[in-house]
């Protein structure tokens, strides 16, 4: 018998055992092919059979090489649960099992001297979340109807950009007694209350960037829904920025600057107005880490867009060179409103923290009127890859802070100034307009989600900690990858179609939640609607508690 | 429901019209209350139109702080009605000690001040009197204003009726606007503040209906001016964005209609004034309101107005005279009033539709 080495690492450290059932599989070696983690291997077993040739039993015993898959026990590697190897197998002969036994982040830190590093979402056991905890409650009844969701006509626009408060309006009254403008008010564009989250060109494969960015061109143009879409910060391909679909994309610029060269160098080409300018200053699902693509996913014509070599692309946590919120953001502010000559709004994304009241409230206050939007992100988002450590644990909920951020409006009448926009883990359960219409009333004036927009193509991820490879490169459905044999895997049609008929579901879903409460615009602000089934999540919310 | 109702007349009215306005919808209302606000007095206070007038409901001890309180600040009565009250067995009425109507000078100082500051010196004064006479409900404070009168008590509009003296007409006690309503609140516990019509500043409004918007509309207005409190009903929004857009902004009339219910973007897109339209809808938007209601306004130049909400859900009718117009929920309303006035001629209001009265009953509508 072989020395048993117990460093060695076997099947049990890892988070995913595979099943298999040599006596089902047919050797077709669709697992193996299908497998991009390599976390299945071929293998040759030498196996003992019993067997009697004679009339009577006469056991003699044969030794013969068998060959069989078996799982590959490296912590490079391993198994991501995605499931595709099961997906493939014509004789459910193979699958991915949890092994909760999982030494995983020990092995791992230990052999690879390393932070873990992952794509995705926190993963830490979850609780029921906030959001699970509190219902629509204010019912309209007989002094005050309910709306009929299918025929009632519904207001659903969200505004984006700075909103003035009404002292202020530039209005005049004419002789004839009629309202006139008489001066400049900053630009709003009213959009859906649902904007596809910013995920960049390179986090996302190009085919996924591509679907998703037909999708809003469909729910624009035939589906009557202003969605819009942020482009994440690594530029936009040079054909959109010329095409009259660039109104529907909001340009992100992070701290990396990624791709912001080759907008500006677009600008005079450009035939219309992009539908916004998003400031990142931070993210929700791992604050203070920065962005983080890894070199295996910096593709050839990743690297034309933004503009960079092949390399593990890191945009720092924060915008070197801006240091108070006063003066450094004022003045990029200014320079964005500038460049698009102040026709096009912009809004700034922070990650939800400790301080972001407090950037709100500095923002709020700003005397030029410039911030089109504050744009708060919680723990619980995230499509990108960052450090196991930051996903899991730090940040904030999204739900309180940005119920924060709007009593603190309230308490200076400054409401709806700068609109409120809100994401983190918002469609986590799968029901994107529950969580939207919650956040609504208790302030936000829309929300954002990317995570459930890869849910929506097909990414297999979940909250259990299945796949989130987003990082690697190897994403098994061709979302978060640039290899060409994945991403070919993806049907960029269907992607689409998916999308819109999300949207479209969850359109009718958002108007079914307005109707009992007799909205026809959307409820900002309208906590006495819900109620809180736990006592101290109503007490946290300003709302009602119900048990 | 509620009921409402609203006269407005070339030639002076008495009371006792709009409690017969009011009793005629009976069935619709739950009888717990009748309040009114006249403005253009007559009577006994016609030849005090330019001076304030206290309207006051309160116990002994109230008084003397009220009149103290005014005295101290240098106002100076130069008339007092106290309306005989006939406190029978059996009447259904929670009555205070002292309904008190003054007519005051203004303090010396000001006689030469302008309009605006005495406007803002009455509001101040009213909001110090009623919340020196807030604690153990020593009294009620419900206008403090030129050439307008409040009343109002809980209990059977009939009773309340009879106790005031007001079934029989007379000449002493009149106007030429009078706005009335015939119940208490059911939204929060009964507080007499709460019945509606409401007045801040020479603006009154009432309403029939529910304000979903309530929360959204009392978390903004509380920040927009010291004269936006109490908020002890819902529909109280309604006046103080009236008073916002009308007085505060100086918008014309036309454009609270805009504010309380605007136009679907859809809408708004075709119209020539959208510029004005969208930021109004921007800037205000917490102004909005989304529930059923039928409002009733009465602005400082008497102009008498009513609008219902973008869905129509809550009824009002609009009946006239060559000398009086009436509005009512009901149109049993409006036939008690004026019965053989030419009825095809009534107004029914639609959900995007104004209906003001000026001071010589001229009509006008408009399409929001
Ligand atoms: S579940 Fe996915 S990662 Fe695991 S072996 Fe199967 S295909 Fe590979
Ligand atoms: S996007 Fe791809 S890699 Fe990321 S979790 Fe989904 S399936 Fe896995």
């Amino acid at each position: 018998m072989e020395t048993m080495k117990v460093n060695d690492i076997t099947a049990n450290d890892l988070p995913w055992k595979i099943r298999y059932d040599a006596s089902r599989c047919t050797l077709c070696g669709s697992c193996v092919a299908a497998c991009s983690f390599r976390a299945i291997i071929p293998k040759v077993e030498r196996r003992r059979m019993v067997f009697s040739e004679g009339d009577f039993p006469e056991p003699k015993q044969r030794f013969s090489a068998v060959p069989v898959i078996r799982q590959a026990h490296s912590i490079k590697n391993y198994c991501r649960g995605c499931g595709i190897c099961e997906k493939v197998c014509p004789n459910d002969a193979i699958g991915p099992v949890r092994n909760v036994d999982s030494r995983h982040p020990i092995v791992t830190r230990c052999l690879g001297g390393d932070s873990i590093k992952r794509g995705g979402r926190k993963n830490l056991e979850g609780t029921t979340r906030t959001l699970d905890r509190l219902r629509v409650g204010r019912i309209s009844q007989m002094t005050d109807p309910s709306l009929d969701a299918q025929r009632h006509t519904f207001d659903m626009l969200a505004p984006f950009g700075r909103i003035l408060p009404s002292r202020k309006l530039p209005l005049g009254v004419s002789p004839e007694g009629l309202l006139q403008a008489d001066g400049q008010t900053p630009p709003v564009h009213w959009i859906y209350p649902v904007i596809i989250g910013d995920m960049s060109i390179g986090a996302l494969s190009w085919r996924m960037w591509e679907a998703v960015a037909m999708a809003v061109a469909y729910l624009n143009e035939e589906c009557g829904l202003p969605v819009r879409m942020c482009s994440g910060e690594g530029g936009v391909p040079v054909k959109l920025l010329k095409s009259k679909y660039l109104k529907y994309m909001i340009l992100q610029i992070a701290s990396g600057h990624f791709g912001w060269n080759r907008i500006a160098k677009a600008m005079p080409h450009m035939i219309e107005d992009p539908a916004g300018v998003l400031i990142k200053i931070g993210q929700g699902a791992k604050p203070g880490d920065g962005g983080l693509l890894m070199a295996q996913k910096v593709a050839e014509h990743i690297q034309a867009i933004r503009g960079v070599p092949k390399a593990d692309l890191l945009s720092p946590p924060n915008h070197q060179g801006l240091y108070s919120i006063e003066e450094s953001v004022q003045k990029m502010f200014l320079s964005f409103n500038a460049a698009f000559k102040f026709r096009v709004p912009v809004a700034i994304k922070v990650a939800a923290s400790a301080t972001s009241v407090s950037v709100f409230n500095n923002l709020v206050r700003d005397p030029y009127n410039i911030v089109g939007g504050f744009f708060v992100d919680g723990i619980d988002g995230g499509t990108g890859a960052a450090h196991e450590v930051s996903l899991d644990h730090t940040g904030h909920p999204i739900v309180s802070k940005l119920r924060d951020c709007y009593l603190a409006a309230v308490n200076q009448g400054r409401q709806g100034q700068i609109p409120l926009w809100a994401a983190g883990g918002l469609g986590k359960t799968g029901d994107l307009a529950a969580d939207a219409f919650k956040m609504i009333c208790l302030g936000a004036n829309g929300v954002f989600t990317g995570k459930l927009i890869l849910q929506m193509a097909g990414c297999v991820g979940n909250e259990m900690g299945r796949c989130n490879a987003c990082n690697t490169g190897l994403c098994p459905v061709g979302i978060t990858t640039q290899e060409p044999a994945l991403v070919h895997r993806f049907d960029v049609d269907r992607a689409a179609q998916n999308i819109v008929n999300y949207f479209l579901a969850m359109d009718q879903e958002l108007k079914k939640l307005m109707a009992p409460i007799g909205n026809s615009s959307l409820p900002v602000g309208r906590a006495d609607a819900l109620v809180a089934t736990d006592r101290a999540v109503a007490e946290r919310l300003q709302i009602q508690y119900v048990c | 429901m509620c009921r409402i109702g609203a006269i407005k007349s070339l030639n002076y009215v008495h009371p006792s019209q709009a409690l017969l306005l009011m009793q005629s919808q009976q069935k619709g209302h739950d009888n717990s209350g009748f309040a009114m606000v006249m403005h253009d007095l007559g009577g006994i206070f016609e030849g005090y139109k330019h001076l304030p007038t206290l309207s006051l409901a309160c116990t002994d001890e109230g008084l003397k702080i009220a009149e103290d309180m005014l005295h101290a600040a240098g106002f100076q009565r130069v008339l007092q009605w106290v309306p005989d009250t006939s406190q029978q067995p059996g009447l259904d009425i929670i009555a205070m000690p002292n309904y008190v109507f003054e007519t005051f000078d203004y303090p010396k100082h000001y006689k030469k001040a302008e309009a605006k500051e005495k406007e803002d010196l009455l509001l101040d004064m009213r909001l110090k009197l009623r919340k020196a006479l807030e604690k153990d409900e020593l009294g009620f404070v419900y206008s403090f204003w030129p050439d307008v009168l409040t009343l109002k008590e809980i209990g059977d509009p009939k009773d309340i009726g009879t106790y005031f003296n007001l079934w029989e007409p007379d000449t002493k006690f009149t106007a030429k606007v009078i706005t009335a309503q015939c119940r208490q609140n059911t939204n929060y516990d009964i507080v007499r503040y709460a019945a509606h019509p409401f007045f801040l500043q020479g603006y009154t409004a009432l309403a029939n209906g529910e304000n979903t918007f309530y929360l959204k509309n009392v978390e903004y207005q509380r920040k927009l001016h010291r004269g936006y409190i109490g908020f002890e009903s819902d529909s109280q929004c309604f006046l103080y964005t009236l008073h916002y857009v009308h007085r505060e902004l100086g918008w014309p009339l036309s454009y609270f209609k805009h504010v309380i219910t605007p136009l679907p973007f859809e809408e708004i897109g075709k119209r020539e004034d959208q510029a004005s339209l969208l930021a109004i809808r921007q800037s205000l938007a917490h102004l909005e309101i989304n529930g059923p209601n039928t409002i009733i306004g009465v602005l400082p130049d008497n102009t008498l107005f009513t609008c219902c909400d973008a869905k129509k859900l809550r009824p009002v009718v609009i009946g006239r005279s060559a000398e009086m117009v009436v509005f009512s929920s009901e149109v049993c309303g409006v036939n008690e009033i004026l019965p053989d006035r030419d009825w095809e001629t009534d107004i029914y209001p639609h959900e995007r539709e104004v209906v003001a009265i000026d001071s010589s009953l001229e009509v006008h509508r408009w399409k929001q």
